[in-house]
Parts: C-alpha cells; structure tokens; sequence
C-alpha cells in the first residue's frame, strides 16, 4: 500500500515536470510562430536589419554572433577542459581529485553576473588595451564564455575518461607504451564520444548564457567582422528588449526564442547520440 | 641450464599488508615455468613485479632483487618501456583493444617506430602463427577484434606480446575463462613457444601445471612453500601443504 503511494506520488512529480517542459515550448512556439507566418521565415532568418518597430525582424547577425560566440568558446574551452579532465583521471593521485573535483563544482555555481562582472572589469580593459577596438568583443565574450564551460566539460570528460576500463590501459603499457602513448592512443578515442558530448553540451551552455554575454559583448546590431568587433546574440536580444516590447516587436522576441530553441534542441540531439553511439 | 630471472627475499607491501614474504627462486630459459597457489597468494603480484606494472600503484613498497640478465630491475633505473618489451604480459581477461585484428596486434610494432606496411605484416603473420591463430584470421584481419571468440582474443593477445618480440612471455590465468579446446590451443601454442622463449604461467589449474611446465611453484599467502622440476612437485612434493593444495583438499 505505503510502496503504491510512493510510486504514484513519484511519478506524479516526474510527469508534472515534463509537462511544465512541454508547456514552455508550446507557449513559446505559440507566441513566436504567428510572426513567421506573417512576415516570412526567409525574412527573419536570413534579414540583416533588426528594427522591430519599423517592421524589419531579420535576426541573421544574433544568430551568426550566437553560433560565433559559442565555437569561440569551444575554441578557447574544448582544449583546456579536456586537458583538465585528463590531467584529473590519469595523472592526479587520489587526494588531488578529492580536492579538485568540488572546486570545480564550485566553479560551475558561480553566478554569471559574476563573471560578466569580472570581464567587464579584467577582459574588456586588457583587449582594448592589447588588440584594440572597443573591447567588447567577440574575443572578450569567448573567453569568458570559454571559461564558463569548463566545468561541464570537464566534469564529463572525466567521467568518460574514468570509464574507460582500467585494463586497456594495461594492455596497452603491458606492450612497452608510455604512459602518454596509452593516453592518446588508446584511453581518449575510447573516450571519445563522451568527450565531444562534453563538448557539444559545452556549446549549449554557451549558446544558452545571456546575462555575462549582454555585459561583455557590446550588443551592437550587426554582424561582427573581426574578433574585436562588438556583436549581439540571440538570448541578449530577448533579454535587453523584453521589457519595454509590445505588439509585433514582442513577437520578434519570441521569434527569436523560437530560434533558439530550436538550435539548443538539435545541440541537445547530437550530444545525446554521441553518448548514446559510445556506450 | 641458465637462470634468465633470479629473485633473491623479495617482499612486496600494499600499506602495511604484506603480499610476498621473501621469494627466492631462479627461473630457466626456454622452460615454461608454472606458478600456482590459491586466490590471493601473490601469483599476480609476482608477475606485476616482473613487468614493472607494479609501480603505478601508488601504496606499494617492494624489497629484495629480482635480476633480469643479470640486471636488477627493482633497484637500478631500468626504461619500464625497454623492460615491457623485453617482458611481454598475457593477462587473465583477454583485452584487445577497440581496433582490427591487425592494429591490435601493429601496436606495439609501431610504437617502436615500425611504419613500413610490409614489415608489419610479416610481423603480424609471423605472430599469429607462432599463437596458432593464423589460419583463422588471415581473412578477417580487418575485423574488429571485440567480435572474436574469448579463445581467439586470447590467442590475439598472445600473439600481440609476441609481436614485441619479448624473450620473457608472462601469462597470469590466461584460461581461467576458456573453454577446454580453446585451452588446449594456448597449451599447444605455449609448449611450441618454450624453444624460443622464457614462459611463466600462472594457473588455478593444476592438471594444467602439471601437463605443460617443466619447473613449478607453489605460492601460499606470500611464500613460496614448494619450487622444483614439476615431475618431482607433483609426485614427491616436500610440503604437506603442496601435497593438500595439489590432490585438491583446499584451492
Ligand atoms: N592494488 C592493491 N592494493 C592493495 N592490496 C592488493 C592490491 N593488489 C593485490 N592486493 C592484495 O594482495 C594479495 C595478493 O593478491 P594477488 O597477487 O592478486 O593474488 P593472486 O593473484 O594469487 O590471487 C591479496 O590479498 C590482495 O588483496
Ligand atoms: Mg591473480
């Protein structure tokens, strides 16, 4: 009787949660698709101009910078977390991970203002001062988004790692491989569909960030030409705008959401059939 | 007769848990040399000494000598590389690597710097005659080695050791897992092996140690209670225990 309750009540709460899911995207799809239909997917996709109030929605450059954003962080991330991880499952001894592992928790906890904060402050002073141009930037947004990633990166690349069984390394060093040999020959492409899941859900993460994003990437509405030039992406356009939008201009917004979603879903797909494919 | 390993009151400790309480013994070249004694004895960690695989675990204190051509490899600087090739491991589970037939057993080869198709391919056939493996891969080298049998990959595995072209062959329950035909082609192979190399095993089995060795040992909570030619250890063993252990009374 008590286990029935349990069950009912368990499942209860797990369905709920999925229908709170599932009610977000149709809202969202509900409030965004009507603007497609009526000024053109072609038009907003692929237009250049966003003036929401003189009837322009074309997104085009929010979607390049989101994407420019997200592969800068890879670019900068994707090789430092995956040396991390690896550091972490062969070479640390046992104390070192003890010590490790929830400092990296911690840095996943911190607040993204935080870090946007920290950019603002740090990042946008060095680039302008070192490269040039006004400093927010393309090249300020990746690196902090890049250091952003790192916990998920590398906390899955960990775990990939760590599964990798014990005896392929063994076999491995029993034939007169180095240590550094087995790592890379052997130990990370076993590992290497939950390493570019890593990755791919890194990329989510960064396509997903808005409020260190809107502080350090200038949000100016073209298409940025150069690592240096200021750009605008797709959740910073939702967030800088929502709250003064009306009428058209708000669905624009949604749109956008639409778009996002959409890209963060396919992310979402590829990263699960990685892991799915390895294991 | 020549001794290729001598080891003089070897001790190995994980922490303060004594697993070896000082071996002493020399083993032959071109003999196949039989290890045997209950679970936990220190049959593997004996081997992981031989192999130097010992060392990457980090609670390990080892004591004594063990000499190798006459070089002490516990206590001089030995290349663990240089020594894993010269000392080839056949473990308990058959591991080939997630690759074909022919990388698994190209590995090694080309880590020694070996890029020239034609010579890995010879040492690829050459290999998997010698492990009585050849005539059931050579159209399969391509495949990917986790869908052979549990025998075949541990053929495989044997004949990726002998690919290094070790002169020390170390196999740790290399059937504890097969099928009697398929243990009967690892002895064969082993018993045809012996001319050119120095073969340890370690087996659970005894009938098996006692068909194909030519010296055993029996290992007991850490000491070598009984060492000889295995005609004599298993027809006038010197200890009461070898002589339980052997006709079966514990194991
Ligand atoms: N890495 C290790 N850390 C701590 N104890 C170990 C380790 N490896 C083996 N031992 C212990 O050493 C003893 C001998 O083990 P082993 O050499 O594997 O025995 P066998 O191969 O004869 O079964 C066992 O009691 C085992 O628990
Ligand atoms: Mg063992």
């Amino acid at each position: 009787m008590k286990e029935y309750f349990v069950k009912y009540m368990l499942m209860a709460f797990a369905l709920s949660s999925l229908f709170f899911l599932f009610l977000i995207f149709i809202f969202i799809l509900f409030e965004g698709l009507p603007l497609f239909h009526k000024a053109g997917l072609k038009h907003i996709i692929l237009g250049s101009k966003w003036a929401p109030t003189k009837g322009s929605f074309g997104i085009f450059p929010m979607i390049i910078s989101s994407f420019l954003v997200t592969f800068g962080a890879l670019i900068i991330g994707g090789p430092m977390g995956l040396s991390c991880a690896i550091y972490l499952s062969e070479y640390s001894g046992k104390r070192m991970k003890m010590f490790l592992k929830p400092a990296l928790e911690l840095l996943a906890g911190i607040p993204s203002v935080v870090y946007g904060f920290l950019g603002v402050v740090y990042i946008v002073p060095l680039v302008r001062d070192y490269f040039g141009g006004p400093g927010f930037s393309l090249l300020s947004t990746s690196l902090i988004l890049g250091v952003m990633i790192l916990p998920t990166v590398i906390s899955i690349s960990f775990d990939a790692l760590m599964s990798v069984p014990k005896t392929y390394r063994e076999g491995s060093l029993a034939m007169g491989a180095t240590k550094w040999q087995t790592i890379y020959k052997v130990v990370v492409p076993s590992a290497k569909s939950g390493i570019l899941a890593s990755f791919i859900l890194g990329m989510g993460r960064a396509i997903g960030e808005t409020m260190a994003v809107i502080m350090v990437a200038g949000n100016a509405l073209r298409t940025p030409l150069s690592i240096l030039d200021p750009l605008r992406t797709l959740t910073s356009n939702i967030a800088l705008e929502l709250a003064y939008a009306s009428g058209d201009h708000r669905l624009g917004l949604f749109s956008t959401g639409v778009v996002l979603l959409i890209i963060i879903m396919i992310l979402n797909y590829i990263a699960n059939f990685g892991i799915k494919k390895g294991s | 007769m020549k001794a290729k390993i001598t080891v003089k009151d070897l001790e190995v400790f994980f922490d303060k848990n004594q697993v070896l309480r000082g071996i002493n013994l020399s083993i032959n070249k071109n003999m196949i040399t039989g290890i045997m004694g209950p679970a936990g004895s220190g049959k593997s960690t004996f081997i992981s000494i031989l192999n130097k695989m010992l060392e990457f675990e980090d609670n390990v204190t080892i004591k004594g000598n063990v000499y190798i051509d006459g070089v002490d490899i516990i206590n001089s600087d030995v290349d663990q590389v240089e020594l894993r090739r010269k000392v080839g491991t056949v473990f308990a589970v058959p591991i080939p690597l997630p690759r074909s037939v022919f990388e698994n057993i190209a590995y090694g080869p080309r880590l020694k710097g070996i890029k020239d198709r034609d010579e890995l391919f010879t040492i690829v056939k050459e290999s998997l005659e010698k492990a009585f493996l050849w005539d059931e891969m050579k159209d399969r080298l391509n495949t990917s080695a986790l869908k052979l049998s549990g025998g075949q990959q541990q053929r495989l595995c044997l004949a990726r050791t002998l690919a290094l072209k070790p002169e020390i062959i170390l196999l740790d329950e290399p059937c504890s897992g097969l099928d009697p035909i398929s243990t009967a082609k690892i002895e064969d192979a082993l018993s045809d092996l012996k001319k050119e190399y120095t073969i340890i095993l370690v087996s659970n089995n005894t009938k098996q140690i006692a068909r194909i060795t030519d010296y055993s040992a029996f290992f007991y909570m850490g000491n070598l209670i009984e060492y000889g030619p295995t005609e004599k250890v298993f027809t006038y063993p010197a200890n009461k225990k070898t002589e339980d252990y052997i006709s079966g009374k514990f194991g």
